[in-house]
This record gives C-alpha cells, structure tokens and sequence, in this order.
C-alpha cells in the first residue's frame, strides 16, 4: 500500500460524505416534490391539515417547533451558561472532570428515555402543581390560561430545554477555554473580582462562539422528535396559551407516517422534513460559522504573538 | 470606596454563586431521571426481560428478549458502517486534507450531516432502502443508525488526532516508514484512547435513537435474526408500551429504558476505564 | 574511506510557501565526522538539515530545489521513504511515541518496516541501547513504557531508535537543547563514539559544544552559507567578519 493509496482511500470515504450530502437532499426533495408541487407556498402558512380531503397546511406544525423551540432555550440558556461558565472557569480540577462525566450521561441518555420521564413524571407534576399554580398566579398573562393539561407546549419546552441544556453546556465549555488566559491575568493583576474576570476578560472575548453553542442547542431541540412526541399532546392547534396541547413538526411526521396511505399526505409529510432539513442545515451552518470565527480568531492571535 | 468594594464582591459571589447552582442543577436533573428510572425500572429487571418475548395484553411475565438482541444487531450493523467510515475521514480531515479547500468541504459536509435531525436520516433510508425492497428491516436500521454515526466518529477522531504532537509524526517519518504505517501503527494507536471514548458516545448516541427506526427497521413481536426483515429494538419497543394504555405495559418500558441507559452508560464508563493510551489534554 | 565526501549538495534552495529560506548554496559533508551547523536563529539552520532527508517536504507548503547526492544518488530523485531509512534524525524534543514501550520504540523503525524475527530484534536494540549507554542503566524496564525516564534518557531512547534502523547519516536538530547539563554531556560523549561509525550533522545553537565536539562547522546566515570549514579554523581563524562576530558573540 503506498503513501498515495492510502490518501486516497481516506479520501474516498471523505467524497462519499459529501455526496451522502447531496444525496440526501436530493431524495429528500424528491420525495417532497408533489406537494411541493401542489401546496406551493401556502404550505407554511395554511394551517388546515385534511389528509382525507388532501388539503395540507403546516403552520401548526410549524408554530409549535417554533414555540417549543424558544421556550427550550430561554429555560436552557442561563443554566447551560452558567453551568459552562463554572465548568471553564471556577470548578476545582477533579471536580471539573466529574461534571464534565455528568453533562456527557446527561447528553448521551436516549430522547426516548426522556420521553418516557416526561409522559410519566415531568406531564403529570405540571398538571397537578406548576400549572395551577401559574394559573392562579399569573393567570392574567394569555400565556397561561386555560386549564392545566400537562401534555401541553410547556412541557415540551421543559423536556426540550432539558436535551439542550448538555448540548450548549459541552460547546460553551469548550469555547470558553479557547480563551487566552492573556484575557484574564490582567485583570485578575488589577484586582478585579474572579466574576469581572469572567465578565469583562473572558465573555466578550468568546461572544460569538456561546451563540454558536445556542445555535447548536437550537438546532439540536428543532430536530428533537421523540421527546417532544411524547409530551407535546399531538394536537395541531395554534394557541396563546403554553397550557394547550401543541404538535410539531418532527411529531406530526412520526405520528402520521404510517397512516399516510396516499401519495400526497406521504408527500406532505416529506415536505414538513425538507423544512426541517432546511431549517437546522440553516441553523447549523450559522453555528459553526461563529465557532468557526472565534477559534480562527485565537489562532491568529497566537500566530502573531 | 470600601462599600464600592464590598459591593463588588458580593456581586461576583452572587454570580459565581449562579453559575455554580446551574451545575448543581443540572446534576440534580441527571439524578432525578437517572433516580426514576431506576425505581420504576428494576422492579421488572428480572430474568424474563431478557429471556422472554412479550406476553399478550393481560398475561404476566412477557419480556423484551427479542428486543434487547434487535437492538445490539442494530448497533453492530451501525458500527459496520459509522466506525471505518468515521475514522477514515477523521484521518482524512486531520492528516491527509487539512489545510486544503477540499477538506474544508468535507469538514462543512461533516458538520451539515451531524446537524441533520435523525428523523430526516430515517426518511431518507426509508426513500433509498425501504421502498426499494418494499419491506421494513434490519439492514435498513443499521444503515440509518450507521448514517447518523459517521460525523459524530469523524469530527471525534480528527480533533483527537489534532492532539497528537506533530514531533510524532516527524519522528516516525524520520525512521523511514512509510506515510500509511506513521498514521496506522504510530498515530492511531496513540490517539486510540480518545478515538475509542469518541465511538462510544457515537454508539451510546444511536443506541438510543428512535426516530429512524420508525422508518427504517420498525419493530417485530418475535425473534427476527433476517437482515431484511422489520426487527424489534429496544427504544421502538419503549415507545410502543409506553404509548399503550396499560399499566403492566409501561412497567415493561420502564424496565425497557433501565436496560437501555444501563448499555449506554456503561459503555461509556467501560470505555474510559478499559481503554489504553493517553489522555491528550486541550 | 577517511575523510571521502559523504553528502554533496548544490544550489539547494528552500521555500515555506513564498518566503525563501535558503538562498541557494553547495557543499560537501564528509564521512565519519562531526559536522556542526550554526548561526543567529531563523537562518535556516533546521531547514538545512530538514533538506537533508526531506523532512522539509511533509509541512503544507515547503518546496525544495537544487541537489542532495548521498554517495552519488541524488535523494530528491530517489524514493524519500528509502532515503529517511538511511539517513535517520534526532529531533529538539525527545519525541518517544508514548503507546509503545522502549523496546518497541527501539524496534519500530524495523517492525514496523516487516522485520519480524524476534531474535534479531531483540540483538538490533540491544546493540541500539548498548551503543547509547542505557543497555545496563534501564536494561530491566525496556519492555515499559518509555514514560517514566528522564529527558536526557529519553533522548538517548530517541538516538538509539534512529541507530536501530542502521542509517549511514544521522541528522541531529539541537538535540541537548531540551536538556540539563549532565545529560548533554552524555550525548556529546555519545556523539563522539558514533562518528566512528557514522557521518553526524548536528544543528546547534551552543557555540561551546559545536567547538567541543565538531570536526567540521558550517556557519549559516539568513539562508546564505557564509562559512564552512575546520571547526577550529572557523572558530579561531574565521574568514568572514560576520563568522567572527557571531561567534564572539558581538552581534546575532
């Protein structure tokens, strides 16, 4: 085997992820093409979904992985943030090794996992606790109104934020400790507290990568299925009210899938895919572009020091 | 001054403080599934998960046998595919195309492939396989699973590989070896630690997934050893009974996910604890 | 065979991308002695011995012309995998591979190339260690991993390495300058005894051990070979005013 055989080979199984690729979203986009065809634009904003009389909208779907989405990374951002911050920043050595074991499992347990957790525990707690609660509470914001169900758009959000908060906590991790320590000896030397430190030194610094590691963690519950199946109620409706029970786009694909007998329907749901495919292909690209960035940043500085 | 001071400090104990209880958090969340599990899931982790396949609806004793095999034939079909073809484009990206466009376009190809939801691998083995041999099965699942393995490996292994001091590469060249035995029976087996604690995510990652399967190998109520025949795993079979409206059945899928996290975990921790080589610091 | 012409080299030049690092130079390296390379840092010292085995051609970028004849074959037009078996390098940091023990260290240039008698191998590192003084120092622990000796061992594992693929030149980039005192004074030593055997080219940047040690110093200056002679005709009586203030230490 000589020195070029080899390259080559490395470099054959490397064409081929790229063309796998290429291949997917031209099956995908195949598969879609009939509705596609059909539905045209008003696919994203009809929200009548008929398979029996071949009418199909998906803004429900799509406003649901929209909602639960955000929702998802407004409740994951400060945890996931402040979680990196002191795994990067301030946990002692051994600990640190520890934590980072725990964010691991915490990524690594299958969404079907939680989805059974939060069909069981997590649904049942919010109905019979939280929801009232907020409802009492707060009940005058349109967010939360109605009566509790627990297998609603909140806690599809909690289980999504949930599966992020691993995702962000190990990128920004990561990010952070790209950060020179050039960016905090002088100020640790001028007397700045350890939270000015990470504050001024090192959060600026690494701005763009921890929005790299949100995006991530966005793209990551966008394209999140069972969890979300299990706990988000599978009702296609468009509601103020976190308390309703949503549906989203990965869900309606699992949940019809088997049923779609005609081509269209079948079509339909390939159609919600490309979306998706589109959407966190979108969302991904922007994220590592930004890691991108900072990391070529560092080097760079590091090249001229 | 000495309040401005005081007022500083208190402040970054505060925030350090946050970021602090974020983590405790976070460990407390990992607890709260992991505990739960473990107390619906044991009652039911006797002998019969393993042995039986399961019983009709308000029969005792069925168990999930046909699925916990379905599931490591599945992982092995997966590891066929994502495994040599992860490591050869992580060696690829790392060693062979670093600093040209072209591996720049296979890291942006790795990159667009781990950011694809699994359901969308599903659909797309579902369009090339399923539909061709007009059959759900095994083979379709390993390949889907297999998909999803790839960029997890490759980005894995090239970052690994990246660790590896370039004195090493030089040493070996300078022994007169040629390129393909410096990478294969020098580099690797010096990054082979971080390269296998990197599979084993990528494995216990699929070992989960649910979603492809759907599409892809769906499920089976008995023993199926064919490759081109719908097989059960574990997390298809999870869903089933937890989806059902019977009680004896979530247990089952309770027991089911136990069973699960346990092969995942300890995959993990077998890995860090089994591996030799050297752990390369970032 | 005494004092015959080992390495000839002509108009070798050297490139990281655009940026010229030698500037185009010949000479001749004679065998079985000690040829020490100096000058100011960035003169292209590495560089040069780099050419050498071509060694400059596997970083991106790097291009390489001119000649380099070993014993009349010009390496630039031979097989470079063959040409590194026969002439080995000893680099700046002793670059053990750390998931091999010492003897497969030793061994490695050989195993990994298809030798598999056991016997042989085990005699070839024997004969390595023994030749850079750790046969009876480390003697008992060759079948560990390297990870637990000292730097100056190290080194010493690294040399014996090179020495086990029976190269005719070896190539030594400041090879003591990750190293105490005491443990270059073991290589040069080192160096000493194997010159009988070997032609040594050795980058340094300690102007005391290339005076020590060297039979013949080449003096490099921003990619130009300004000087090249006996080592104590360069160092007493150097031709070139540049020669001469740089070893006196009055400018770099």
């Amino acid at each position: 085997m000589s020195r070029d055989l080899f390259r080559g080979m490395t470099a054959v199984l490397s064409l081929g992820l790229v063309l796998l690729v290429f291949l997917m979203a031209f099956v995908i986009w195949q598969q879609a093409e009939a509705s596609v065809q059909k539905s045209g634009w008003e696919f994203i904003v009809s929200r009548h979904w008929d398979p029996v009389h071949e009418e199909f909208g998906a803004l429900p779907y799509i406003y649901g992985t929209v909602i639960s989405t955000m929702l998802a990374v407004l409740f994951a951002g400060p945890v996931s943030i402040g979680a990196a911050i002191y795994l990067a920043e301030f946990a002692p050595r051994r600990t640190k090794a520890l934590l980072a074991f725990v964010v691991d499992v915490l990524a690594a347990i299958p969404s079907i996992v939680y989805g059974l957790w939060g069909s069981f525990v997590l649904a049942p707690f919010l109905r019979n606790y939280i929801e009232p609660w907020l409802g009492k509470n707060l009940g005058f914001l349109p967010f939360f109104q109605g009566s509790p169900f627990g297998l609603d758009m909140l806690a599809a959000g909690i289980m999504l934020a949930i599966m992020s908060i691993p995702v962000i906590t190990a990128v920004a991790r990561e990010v952070l400790e790209t950060v020179p320590d050039g960016q905090r000896e002088p100020l640790i030397a001028m007397g700045a507290t350890p939270w000015e430190v990470v504050r001024i030194g090192v959060i600026p610094y690494a701005r763009n990568g921890i929005v790299g590691a949100f995006t991530l963690g966005l793209g990551k519950a966008i394209g999140e299925t069972m969890a979300v199946t299990m706990v988000i109620g599978n009702e296609p409706k468009i509601s103020a009210s976190l308390f309703s029970p949503a549906h989203s786009m990965t869900s309606v694909i699992v949940n019809e899938f088997a049923q779609a007998t005609s081509v269209l329907h079948l079509s339909s749901l390939i159609h919600i895919g490309l979306l998706l495919f589109g959407l966190t292909l979108l969302i991904n690209v922007l994220a590592r572009l930004l890691i991108y960035q900072m990391s070529w940043r560092v080097k760079k500085r590091n090249e001229n020091t | 001054m000495k309040i401005l001071e005081n007022h500083r400090l208190i402040w970054s104990r505060l925030m350090v403080g946050f970021c602090g209880l974020s983590t405790l958090l976070i460990s407390g969340l990992l607890l709260l599934v992991l505990g739960y599990i473990t107390l619906h899931g044991l009652p039911g982790a006797n002998l019969n998960f393993f042995t039986r396949l399961p019983a009709p609806v308000g029969m005792e004793g069925g168990g999930l046998a046909q699925a916990v095999a379905g599931s490591f034939i599945l992982i092995g079909l997966a590891c066929l595919i994502g495994i040599p073809w992860g490591i050869g484009a992580g060696i690829f990206l790392s060693e062979v195309g670093k600093d040209s466009w072209w591996g720049e376009g296979v890291r942006f190809a790795v990159d667009v492939l781990s950011g694809v939801p699994s359901i969308i691998t599903g659909i797309f083995v579902y369009s090339i396989l399923v539909v061709k041999l007009q059959s759900f099965s095994a083979l379709a699942g390993g390949v889907a699973l297999g998909i999803i393995m790839v960029p997890l490996v490759a980005r894995n292994t090239e970052g690994i590989l990246q660790l590896v001091p370039q004195g090493l590469r030089e040493a070996a060249l300078a022994l007169g070896l040629p390129f393909w035995k410096v990478i294969l029976k020098i580099i690797l087996p010096t990054a082979a630690r971080g390269i296998g604690i990197g599979v084993t995510l990528a494995v216990a990652g699929v070992a989960g997934e649910t979603a492809p399967l759907f599409f892809t190998s769906l499920s089976n109520n008995y023993w199926s050893l064919g490759l081109l025949e719908p097989i059960a795993s574990l997390p298809m079979e999870i869903f089933r009974y937890a989806t059902a409206p019977f009680a004896a059945w979530h247990e089952l899928a309770w027991t089911g996910a136990l069973v699960l996290i346990t092969i995942v975990v300890s995959g993990m921790l077998l890995a860090r604890i089994l591996l030799p080589g050297y752990n390369f610091r970032r | 065979m005494l004092n015959s012409c080992k390495l000839k080299i002509a108009g070798l030049q050297a490139w990281y991308d655009s940026r010229q690092v030698l500037k185009g130079f010949g000479m001749e390296i004679r065998a079985n002695k000690i040829t020490a390379v100096i000058g100011p840092s960035g003169c292209g010292k590495s560089t040069f011995i780099r050419c050498l085995n071509r060694m400059h051609e596997i970083v991106p970028g790097a291009r390489v012309s001119g000649s380099v004849l070993l014993d009349e074959q010009d390496i630039y037009r031979a097989n470079p995998v063959e040409i590194r078996r026969r002439i080995g390098m000893v680099f700046q940091a002793p670059n053990v591979f750390p998931a091999m023990s010492v003897f497969e260290n030793i061994a490695a240039g050989l195993s990994l190339n298809g030798l598999r008698n056991k016997q042989k191998l085990r005699e070839v590192v024997e004969k390595s260690l023994a030749q850079v003084g750790l046969l009876e120092e480390i003697g008992s622990f060759i079948h560990l991993p390297a990870t637990g000796l000292s730097s100056g061992q190290l080194q010493r594992v690294c040399i014996a390495r090179a020495l086990a693929v029976q190269p005719e030149v070896i190539l030594m980039d400041e090879p003591c300058s990750a190293l105490d005192p005491i443990a270059s004074f073991h290589i040069e030593e080192l160096l000493s005894e194997l010159k009988q055997q070997y032609t040594i080219v050795i980058v340094t940047h300690n102007m005391q051990q290339a005076a020590r040690i060297s039979d013949y110093t080449v003096f490099l200056s921003q990619g130009d070979l300004i000087e090249y002679g006996s080592t104590p005709t360069v160092f007493i009586n150097p031709r070139d005013r540049r020669t001469e203030s740089y070893i006196t230490g009055r400018s770099a």
